[in-house]
């Protein structure tokens, strides 16, 4: 019974072209790896992941949460035809992104999380992204939103996406917006990097472990640098600070 | 004029910070007041370039003197392009020395990070000549890229010695809890890399990504006080002796040479005169590298090497930490950031760590003697500031 049921909660997958693992050179010298990573590895990158949950910090928390949720859901095959990306410097995980194919022509990307902050290690990442939905398995647009405004700077504006606003986001129903293959054509030569093969090595490295972020974000120092704080408009987070100090008054 | 002192010091993260303007202002006012014991602030100047164009606010300098509780303390808010911050710290020293006021408190603030880069690149242009540059499309990067090229062809400086500048600057910032940039990169990864050209793409010829400053949120205090009421702090006596300040033609094509930066040259002169000390006394400086290029030109026209020798003591390593003399410990504008009214201030904030003894991992050793120079407009509004540590 239980056997069966679980039948009916499993999507069918349907089989899709492997992302070919790329590596590229960051500002900093690092060589980064791109690779597709399996449902068996999961369960590695889900450690890293959840700390990000607690960090109230540029959407850190949300997005980590989400990330955590749908891997979560590919590893339990509770999400159709979803894919996992992730991004390597010397086995370190600096970047994980993923999505789903929603048909043959439209893709969904679901999130880019930055476990390294800098080097456009994410940006990157998100590239990879792109490119398998656009080169790799030839759809012809990717529905695409951004929680934060960095995500919106990076996605929206770089790639002069296209609105979408009459379709839904499957990350909350929020409208979209559309990277096209026209799009991804004009940004290939300015933002797409990376070569093939990898070097044999490097993708050994990658492969053999899973290992945890070394300078991951961390949260803020005090409230004051705390996201949500602009939104605050009672400034409740300096009146914290004011009684820490003991200043002269108390407004 | 009687002697003035920093008896205080606060600063925020140079970095994207998302509380309003007046609270990223008030708060290194309150790291400052609980640093150093001192409340009663009869004067605050708060230095800042773009509250009324990019975050529809007037009156900067009361908001913060209320959302500190300072009343009825005077205030005003100092504005002078990228160069605000020293401008202000000049007019506060100008307010003890006179003996007007015992304790005047100098904030600098900017909160740039409220509207999209093209805008605030936008926004800095308008320090440029409206008629004669403005409206030909001028921006700062621009304005720099030409004189980057012309500086390489008259003195060999090339994309090497400019990417030296970023690699140096972005290290020393690894070791600045409050810098905007903490990633360190390297000459292959962001010049000979296959990738180099994505990792580090051309903004203005031939000034690439990692050869301008980032554009910043953040504010910096420090504290200005008469001789007695520093020596209560307790602290290490920090004297603000030199305060130098020139101008130069509005448009940069007016110039005779344009690769002379001649209001850097006369404020360091008057600055450095002032404190009674010599280029070559010089233990630690801060320069405003909002461009690589400026780094390496500073440090000519403020006497520290000849004129067209800058990159040659850059590459010799005489201004890394651990050099002869360090230039832009703090990661400078280039990593540590560049909120244009505050820079100044956070300029000095870092060399009375420097010279108090307290700047940690990137402490200069036995550095007694410390100098800023804030770069307003391109160049045309100049103010150099000269700390000495008094036994």
């Amino acid at each position: 019974m239980a056997i069966d049921l679980e039948k009916t909660l499993r999507p069918v997958d349907t089989p899709l072209a492997e992302y070919p693992a790329k590596l590229m050179t960051l500002a900093g010298g690092e060589q980064l790896v791109i690779r597709q990573v399996t449902r068996d590895e999961i369960p590695d990158i889900l450690p890293h992941v959840e700390p990000l949950m607690h960090v109230e910090r540029d959407f850190y928390d949300i997005v980590a949460a989400r990330v955590y949720a749908e891997l979560l859901g590919y590893y339990t095959y509770r999400v159709q035809d979803e894919y996992v990306l992730a991004a390597q410097i010397d086995g370190e995980l600096v970047a994980v992104v993923n999505g789903r194919i929603v048909n043959k022509d439209v893709g969904m990307s679901y999130h880019t999380l930055a476990l390294r902050r800098g080097l456009r290690v994410g940006a990157h990442a998100f590239a990879a992204k792109m490119e398998y939905h656009i080169d790799i398995l030839g759809q012809k647009e990717v529905l695409i939103v951004a929680e934060s405004p960095i995500g919106f700077r990076r996605w929206m504006i770089e790639y002069k996406l296209e609105k979408r606003f009459h379709v839904p986001h499957e990350l909350g129903g929020c409208p979209s917006w559309a990277l096209t293959q026209e799009l991804f054509d004009k940004a290939r030569h300015s933002l797409i990097v990376g070569r093939r093969p990898v070097p044999e090595p490097l993708l050994a490295k990658a492969k053999a472990a899973i290992l945890p972020p070394t300078d991951p974000p961390r949260p803020p120092a005090d409230r004051l640098a705390a996201t949500r704080s602009l939104y605050d408009s009672t400034a409740t987070s300096l009146l914290e600070q004011r009684k820490l100090l003991g200043g002269k008054q108390d407004a | 004029m009687r002697d003035v002192y920093v008896a205080g010091i606060g600063i925020t993260s140079f970095t994207r910070l998302e509380y309003p303007l007046v609270e990223i202002a008030a708060y290194p006012g309150l790291m400052a007041m609980k640093e150093c014991g001192i409340r009663n602030i009869e004067q605050i100047y708060v230095a800042n370039m773009g509250a009324s164009r990019i975050n529809h606010q007037t009156g900067l300098a009361s908001a913060v003197a209320n959302d500190l509780c300072l009343m009825p303390a005077g205030a005003e808010t100092i504005e002078n392009g990228p160069a605000s911050g020293a401008s202000a710290i000049k007019q506060g020293f100008l307010a003890v020395a006179s003996g007007m006021y015992d304790v005047v408190m100098v904030i600098g603030a900017e909160r740039m990070r409220e509207v999209n880069n093209l805008e605030a690149t936008d926004f800095v242009a308008t320090l440029t000549h409206p008629l004669a540059e403005y409206i030909y499309g001028v921006t700062l990067p621009a304005l720099a890229g030409m004189f980057a090229r012309l500086y390489m062809d008259k003195y060999g400086v090339t994309a090497r010695h400019l990417g030296m500048v970023a690699v140096k600057n972005h290290k020393h910032a690894m070791d600045n809890f409050y810098a905007h940039l903490h990633e360190e990169v390297t000459l292959e990864g962001i010049l000979d890399s296959p990738d180099a050209a994505t990792n580090n793409p051309i903004v203005a010829d031939p000034l690439r990504y990692y050869d301008v400053c980032p554009i910043s949120d953040g504010g910096a205090c420090v504290i200005l006080t008469s001789a007695d009421t520093a020596k209560k702090t307790g602290k290490p006596m920090i004297r603000l002796a030199g305060v130098g300040q020139a101008t130069d033609t509005h448009a940069v094509h007016d110039r005779k040479n344009p690769t002379d930066l001649l209001a850097v040259r006369e404020a360091a002169k008057k600055s450095l005169a002032m404190a009674g000390v010599t280029p070559q006394d010089v233990h630690v400086a801060e320069l405003h590298d909002a461009f690589t290029i400026l780094e390496i030109a500073e440090s000519e026209e403020v006497g520290f090497f000849k004129k067209g020798e800058g990159h040659l003591a850059l590459q010799d390593g005489y201004t890394k930490l651990g050099g002869k003399l360090p230039i832009n410990p703090s990661g400078g504008l280039k990593a540590k950031g560049h909120p244009v009214g505050a820079t100044g201030v956070g300029q000095a904030h870092e060399i009375v760590l420097q010279l108090r003894g307290d700047a940690e991992k990137r402490q200069v050793k036995g550095a007694k003697v410390g100098f800023t120079c804030n770069f307003g407009g391109f160049g045309n509004n100049v103010v150099c500031l000269t700390f000495v540590r008094e036994s």
